[in-house]
């Protein structure tokens, strides 16, 4: 099929929804037959209104609603919202910045099915959401700390367990481990590395 | 159609695996099976020591708890169908720690989940046995550097049987019940 005739309508839509909804969309753009739109974080619940009941969009159903972390930002998550309407058979992205203070406007009023997801992103990022009926973690241990996908969560944690023999339950101690995680280059010395092997600064050239 | 006396439908002896030697069936001239034989044509009855009589019994019934963890649960279903039919040897899945002897620790163990697997242990009644399927559970395997993931459940359990693989395939978990049988018959005691 013609690619021009399933993005056509995508573009279209997406210059309404920017019309319609004015100042809220930061911006919106296409990019690989996908339609993304930034917005501002406080209209977040305005904008998920509008997509699900305007008679051009009927966003109805949310697919997901997660997260992503840019360390160097000064406004360091992204929340990202992914849309489906079948009426249209299209979906749409939604992209908010947000950081570990503010609080983003829960959808959950909007559309019941965040509800989950947006435990998800607070747990996995810490991203509060402002509104939802019960905000605690959803997936990590019972009194886990930390936020394990931000970038400066290291990859082993803190706690590992082990059955206490004495107190005769499940106990957590600081992580040791026997050997250090370790990370390859795959690059072969018989090819040639892009660092000088270690020995060969002795050799002479 | 009918049967007539001098048209006698015979159906023909089974071949099934002959032994090429002998011409029977195999392990017809088995010394073992053929001395337990004579012996209770013999006698009528047959002796053994207790210990013996126990672990016998033990291997023959052995209940697993179907801890399915993970991606290795599949492969432990596989095992208890039809193809492989664990059933054969006298094992069966149990949903009830109450009521089984062998905790199969199929996949990956995470912190979460580990007070909760050693409680279904806990509860299991004495004798018990535990086989650690598959790598995570070994010791924590593709996960091992994970923050979330128990470095081996031998953390948190004693465990009887380690089965290799990511996952094992049904063959080799039928293989570790095999080798867990010849455990509780070499090792195993009246004591609880």
């Amino acid at each position: 099929m013609d690619e021009s005739i399933q993005v056509e309508p995508l573009k279209e839509l997406g210059e309404h929804i920017t019309r319609s909804l004015g100042e809220a969309v930061v911006s919106s753009e296409m990019a690989y037959g996908e339609l993304t739109l930034t917005v501002a974080r406080e209209s977040i619940v305005d904008v998920a209104t509008f997509l699900r009941d305007d008679p051009e969009c009927r966003f109805i159903s949310i697919v997901d609603v997660c997260g992503v972390d840019y360390p160097e930002r000064e406004k360091r998550f992204d929340v990202v919202y992914h849309f489906l309407s079948p009426r249209l058979n299209q979906r749409v992205r939604v992209k908010l910045e947000a950081d570990d203070v503010e609080p983003v406007p829960s959808i959950t009023g909007v559309f019941p099915g965040a509800n989950w997801f947006e435990r998800e992103v607070y747990d996995l990022y810490g991203v509060l959401f402002s509104g939802h009926p019960d905000l605690r973690r959803i997936l990590t241990d019972y009194g886990f700390d930390g936020h394990p996908l931000r970038k400066d969560f290291p990859l082993t944690g803190f706690v590992e367990v082990r059955y206490d023999e004495e107190r005769k339950r499940v106990a957590y101690q600081p992580v040791r481990l026997t050997q250090e995680f370790r990370t390859f280059d795959y690059l072969s010395p018989w090819e040639g590395t892009d660092y000088v092997l270690p020995g060969d600064e002795k050799a002479k050239q | 159609m009918g049967v007539s006396q001098d048209n006698v439908l015979v159906a023909p002896r089974p071949t099934g695996a002959t032994d090429p030697r002998t011409g029977r069936v195999l392990g017809a001239d088995d010394p073992f099976f053929s001395g337990v034989s004579d012996e209770l044509a013999d006698k009528g009855f047959l002796v053994t020591t207790a210990s013996q009589l126990i672990t016998w019994a033990r291997t023959g019934s052995l209940m697993w708890m179907q801890t399915g963890l993970a991606c290795c649960a599949v492969e432990m279903m596989q095992m208890s169908m039809p193809r492989y039919d664990i059933e054969r040897f006298g094992t069966a899945p149990r949903a009830s720690p109450r009521q089984s002897d062998v905790l199969i620790v199929a996949g990956t163990l995470t912190n979460k989940m580990a007070p909760a697997l050693r409680k279904v242990y806990d509860q299991m009644p004495e004798p018990r046995y535990v086989i650690s399927m598959g790598s995570c559970a070994n010791g924590g395997g593709y996960y091992h550097y994970s923050y979330s993931v128990v470095r081996g459940c031998d953390r948190v359990l004693p465990v009887d049987i380690y089965v290799p693989g990511c996952p094992p395939t049904a063959e080799a978990l039928l293989y570790g019940i095999l080798l867990l049988q010849k455990k509780i018959r070499r090792d195993g005691t009246i004591e609880r």
